[in-house]
């Protein structure tokens, strides 16, 4: 299926298409209520809050109380302990690149040598 | 301009993971060029594999991307007056480009000229760094396992990078309360998008009992 060249620029287009509707629906549908209030504050406090839902789901295969006992799961303990590295690297250094290629190398490693 | 680059490792890790599940090299390319969107495009390289259909594909990708909506509505007005930029500013308008756009307010909050080269520079960054991928993907020799973790690198920077600018704790009780919640209720599948609805459904009502108690507004 991934061989066929058709198939696969029509998954690309579905994907363009569905991605760019989610950016440009906001200024076709909202473009005279810039200013509302409420647009205001959802501006201002959705994304933040869409940022760590994202890390949550990024990070759901570590269950920590699943079953009611410690479980870390498959590469629990290394996606944890990455994703520390991430965060004090980011709030320490300010530099995205150094903080997702450090956790990165660091995940890769772990999950690779030890398990 | 730092967070620029953080889209160069990220795009070498979608053009090792698309010759990862055996998407051709060009694909993979298209794909930075006309979708450009991080995590949708790994998503779509997870479904391809899955060998997925393409309503599947589309309501997916809605979906993940339905956070780009909000966005959006928070950029309407800068980008007002943009013109003839505008149409590629909207498309161009991914987690990274908006972080950027967002924490450059004040005198340069309408400078339409600096907008869109930064996002062109992003996109830019994004398309090498898969041109880099599918090279480093199309050597065999490298091991190429939890390179998926540069994803959830992304999200825990991009997340920081918006506790510091915005300094409150709400949004984020918010969502830890939310996505923890969709977590153990819904099925996997539907977690994001449920997570989402609910985080804004709450933000609604905060708004609402804000409206009512204005002389409170402040104390959230």
């Amino acid at each position: 299926m991934t061989e066929d060249p058709l198939f696969l620029l029509g998954f690309i287009a579905v994907c363009a298409l569905a991605t760019f509707a989610t950016r440009v629906l906001p200024f076709i549908a909202f473009s005279r209520q810039a200013e509302h209030p409420l647009v205001l504050h959802l501006g201002r406090y959705l994304p933040p809050a869409v940022m760590l839902i994202l890390v949550t789901y990024a990070m759901r295969d570590w269950r920590p109380l699943s079953n009611g006992a410690v479980n870390l799961g498959a590469n629990g303990l290394a996606m944890l302990l990455a994703a520390l590295i991430v965060a004090l690297l980011q709030l320490w250094r300010h530099n995205a690149l150094l903080s997702i290629v450090t956790g990165t190398v660091s995940y890769m490693a772990m999950i690779q040598l030890f398990d | 301009m730092p967070v620029m680059f953080g889209y160069l490792p990220l795009g070498a890790a979608f053009g090792i993971l698309a010759m990862d599940v055996g998407i051709p090299w060009w694909a993979a390319l298209t794909m930075s060029l006309v979708i450009y969107a991080g995590a949708g495009q790994f998503l779509a390289v997870a479904l391809l594999a899955n060998q997925a259909g393409l309503m599947e594909v589309a309501v997916a990708t809605l979906m993940l991307n339905s956070r780009h909506l909000f966005y959006g509505l928070s950029l309407l007005g800068v980008f007002s007056g943009a013109g003839w930029r505008k149409p590629y500013l909207i498309f161009a308008l991914t987690d990274e480009t908006y972080s950027l756009l967002t924490s450059h307010r004040g005198p340069v909050k309408k400078d339409h000229t600096m907008a869109i080269k930064l996002s062109a520079l992003n996109q830019l960054w994004w398309v090498l760094g898969t041109l880099a991928g599918v090279m480093i993907g199309s050597q065999l020799a490298f091991d190429t396992t939890g390179i998926e973790f540069v994803l959830t690198a992304l999200f825990i920077v991009l997340t920081i990078e918006q506790a510091r600018r915005l300094r409150r704790w709400m949004p984020f009780i918010v969502a830890m309360a939310t996505a923890l919640a969709a977590l153990a209720l819904l099925p996997d599948r539907h977690m994001l998008l449920g997570a989402i609805a609910a985080a804004s459904m709450i933000l609604l009502i905060q708004y609402r009992l804000d409206m009512r108690a204005p002389q409170q507004a402040d104390a959230s």
